[in-house]
């Protein structure tokens, strides 16, 4: 082999290794930061099993919050209009966070109850995320929430 | 009956812009002097038509016009006359508007600064800045009209969201759109390039300080958008790897290393095809972020609600805008000449090493916020990409970057002796090397952070005065603009490390329940809670909180954090308390009242976080000073 083709040679091997570790390094780093989102009948039915952290969508049902005094802890119950599934929460809750509103939760189950680490409201009241409004199907039209979004509002 | 005669504004603009994308383009083509011609004056009646049609919506949010649409949802009879101002761009139909103005505010000054050049280039470049521009008109007009009616109009506002009633967001968009925007300029650049079929190095020189400038824009947008949701969304935080952010972001990577790939074709004549595929690319992330951001694709914590129709005219926008450039530059792109020729140990090389670690930070930026949508079609499941796969591959790829900066000025082109820069750097390495042991041992905590952050500053630093020396020792004092905005640009960088890494690795934080009287320590600062009384504001209710803070048992002074409640809509909103400081954030925010006068409450001592922004505004100077090198504007005689 000449000089000249051994050192394109080389190059070629040298670019195949670092994009097969980039490759590799990439689909790691996805692999372990994406979380999944399910909705409570899904949680009930098993399917998010597999997954030891994922993030729970759906509306908070009416009536279901409750903060015992002076305290952090805050349950809440997450309905998606099939099921319901009791959600704890120790910190400051966003401030969109309302009863009858879209959350999403993301945390793990504990023995029945979804421990969160982390919920998300949204900044705009008549705003139900896209991936929730897909996941629930017409389940939240039995919310009274609207399947179309008529009033948008938006920064950059 | 003014804003009727705003959207005719609209639609005689929306025509005088194709008149401006078809005439030039086909007179360039075709060499027709007086086609060619109509560009100029076809760029400043689209800007005075524009101009009139924001004027308007912006007359009718002053004067409480609610017998428009736009105007009732998004503002109210109790908004404070500057956000009257802010308003006209604070939702989806004015930003359009002002996009398309900033579009049309570049095109005229395309228009103005480019006596120096060539008809046919001048020609090509104002007809692809009018196929933009009829693209967005379009956009505006037939789906996102602002001048739409309400029948009957409504006798009260809705009234702007509350997090954008903020000084942070009066110049927040508009500087934003002005870098996204602006690299329109080295994109239609590109474009007439490619269709012209040579790139010389006169036409580079012309378009390097529209892309210094277009990034130094920017880079204070982002910086601002930054610092607001720092300080109006109340968690602290100030960057959370969120689609609407990275959408931001990701021109921004793409228009760092078209800055520094632009210099080499310029000066040496390599690089050609990939300056101009980077120029193509960082417009193109423009667009698809405007894109994400408007489609509401994405669930982000910045999410709002939106129109997927609209979501599917910018996606269509986007595939003709991006497919047709993409198939110019394979059709047309240049073969890379012999005569630029460098070895592998020169500075053509590290500035490669700085492009291909930029775009690959930009690719992975792109890949983890489309991942969810891609996912989505492929029916894996609803997922989304959390911050750490961000965090950790970003700090890998911008590792090296750091590391090789200081090379890079100081070495030679073309050819260089490796051991000459490194001899001259060496002493420096081992010098930063040295402080940031010391900061990794003296730290509190997140030591290793610490001492990356240190250890990359100074390196930075260190690097480049160590290159202002020998500027300073070789050609006596002679400094372009050029050099100094390269040297203020790369301490931004020096001091945006401090900040970044410093915050992430010693800032303190807690949230906890606090009765009035009560106090919580971080560190030697102690937060002393008096209680929450409520006052009433121009448009909203709030309970203010009163904090005394003191360190080491020094009274510092009161904070007072607040919670409002809007008063059309209710909407409640944080506003947290923050006393700013060179080399420490305090910052307060009230979470919900628990009972018995006791409230949730988040403390956070935030070390250095100023100098992140600080940072960015180094880098935008460098970018603006960049700009006004003589040398961009020597005329010179046609060939």
């Amino acid at each position: 082999m000449n000089p000249v083709r051994k050192r394109r040679l080389l190059m070629v091997i040298a670019l195949l290794l670092a994009a097969g570790a980039a490759t590799a390094l990439v689909a790691m780093a996805l692999q372990r930061n994406v979380a999944y989102l399910y909705t409570p009948s899904e949680v009930l039915k098993g399917e998010a099993g597999g997954h030891a952290r994922f993030r729970l969508g759906g509306m908070v049902r009416a009536g279901s919050f409750k903060r015992a005094q002076g305290s952090m802890e805050a349950h809440f119950a997450v309905d998606d209009g099939d099921a319901v599934l009791p959600v704890v929460y120790t910190g400051i809750l966003p401030d969109l966070f309302r009863e009858k509103q879209a959350v999403i939760a993301t945390g793990r189950m504990n023995g029945g109850v979804f421990v969160a680490d982390e919920v998300l409201a949204k900044h705009d009241e008549t705003y139900m995320p896209k991936e929730v409004a897909d996941k629930m199907g017409a389940a939240h039209m039995k919310h009274g929430v609207p399947a179309t979004i008529d009033m948008p509002a938006q920064a950059q | 009956m003014l804003p009727e005669l705003g959207q005719v504004a609209l639609i005689l603009a929306l025509l005088v812009a194709a008149l401006q994308a078809v005439l030039p383009l086909v007179g360039a083509h075709r060499g027709i002097d007086a086609w060619m011609r109509v560009a100029r004056p076809a760029a400043f009646v689209q800007l005075v038509l524009v101009a009139s049609a924001f004027a308007i919506l912006t007359h009718a949010f002053v004067t409480q016009d609610f017998s428009l649409r736009y105007v009732a949802t998004n503002s109210n009879s109790l908004l404070p006359m500057v956000y009257r101002f802010t308003a006209v761009w604070g939702a989806h139909e004015g930003s359009l508007l002002l996009w398309a103005l900033i579009l049309a505010l570049w095109t005229g000054a395309v228009a103005l600064f480019s006596k120096a050049l060539p008809q046919p280039v001048v020609a090509r470049v104002l007809g692809v800045m009018g196929i933009v521009a009829v693209g967005f008109l379009a956009f505006l007009i037939f789906t996102s009209n602002p001048f739409g009616r309400l029948l009957p109009a409504a006798v009260e506002g809705r009234d702007l969201n509350p997090l954008l009633q903020d000084p942070g967001m009066i110049i927040h968009p508009p500087m934003l759109y002005l870098g996204y925007v602006g690299f329109c300029v080295p994109f239609a650049f590109a474009i007439a390039a490619l269709l012209d079929g040579r790139i010389d190095a006169r036409w580079l020189r012309w378009v390097r300080p529209w892309t210094n400038v277009a990034w130094g824009f920017l880079t204070i947008g982002i910086a601002l958008g930054s610092w607001w949701a720092y300080y109006e969304l109340g968690w602290g935080g100030w960057w959370f790897w969120d689609p609407v952010e990275n959408a931001s972001f990701m021109p921004w990577l793409a228009g760092t290393a078209l800055l520094h790939s632009q210099a080499v074709t310029e000066k040496r004549g390599s690089f050609r095809g990939w300056t101009l595929l980077l120029a193509i690319a960082a417009f193109s992330l423009s667009l698809l972020g405007t894109f994400l951001v408007r489609s509401g694709v994405l669930t982000s914590v910045h999410a709002f609600a939106a129109d997927p129709t609209r979501g599917l005219f910018v996606l269509v926008f986007l595939g003709i805008v991006i497919g047709g450039s993409l198939l110019l530059y394979a059709l047309r792109s240049p073969d890379d000449d012999d005569n630029s020729r460098f070895a592998t140990a020169s500075r053509e090389t590290l500035l490669l090493a700085n492009n291909l670690l930029l775009a690959s930070a930009c690719a992975m930026v792109l890949l983890g916020t489309l991942y969810p949508l891609l996912a989505d079609a492929l029916d894996l499941g609803k997922i989304s990409v959390g911050p750490p796969y961000f965090a950790l591959l970003f700090t890998l790829l911008m590792a090296p970057l750091v590391l090789l900066l200081p090379f890079g000025p100081l070495t030679r082109w073309q050819r260089e002796q490796p051991s000459r820069p490194i001899a001259m750097l060496v002493p420096w390495a081992g010098l930063a090397l040295g402080i940031g042991i010391a900061a990794f041992f003296l730290a509190p905590q997140g030591a290793w952070k610490v001492a990356a952050g240190v250890v990359g500053a100074t390196w930075v630093l260190l690097g480049t005065l160590r290159f202002l020396w020998t500027r300073l020792k070789n050609s006596g004092s002679r400094f372009t603009p050029e050099m100094i905005g390269m040297t203020l640009a790369h301490f931004g960088l020096a001091v945006f490390l401090v900040g970044a890494l410093l915050t992430e690795g010693l800032s303190r934080q807690r949230e906890l329940a606090l009765a009035p009287g009560q106090s919580v320590t971080l560190g030697a600062h102690a937060f002393r809670f008096e209680g929450v009384q409520r006052h009433v504001g121009p448009n909203y209710v709030a309970d203010t909180g009163t904090v005394q803070v003191s360190r080491d048992g020094v009274a510092l002074g009161t904070m007072h954090p607040e919670k409002r409640s809007y008063a059309s809509g209710g909407q409640v909103m944080t506003e947290a308390a923050i006393a700013p400081g060179i080399t420490r954030d305090l910052y307060v925010a009230l979470g919900e009242p628990l009972g018995g006068g006791s409230w949730a409450v988040r403390v956070h001592v935030k070390p250095f976080v100023r100098w992140i922004w600080m940072g960015a505004v180094l880098m935008a100077l460098g970018g603006f000073v960049t700009a006004t090198d003589r040398r961009f504007r020597r005329r010179e005689a046609a060939q």
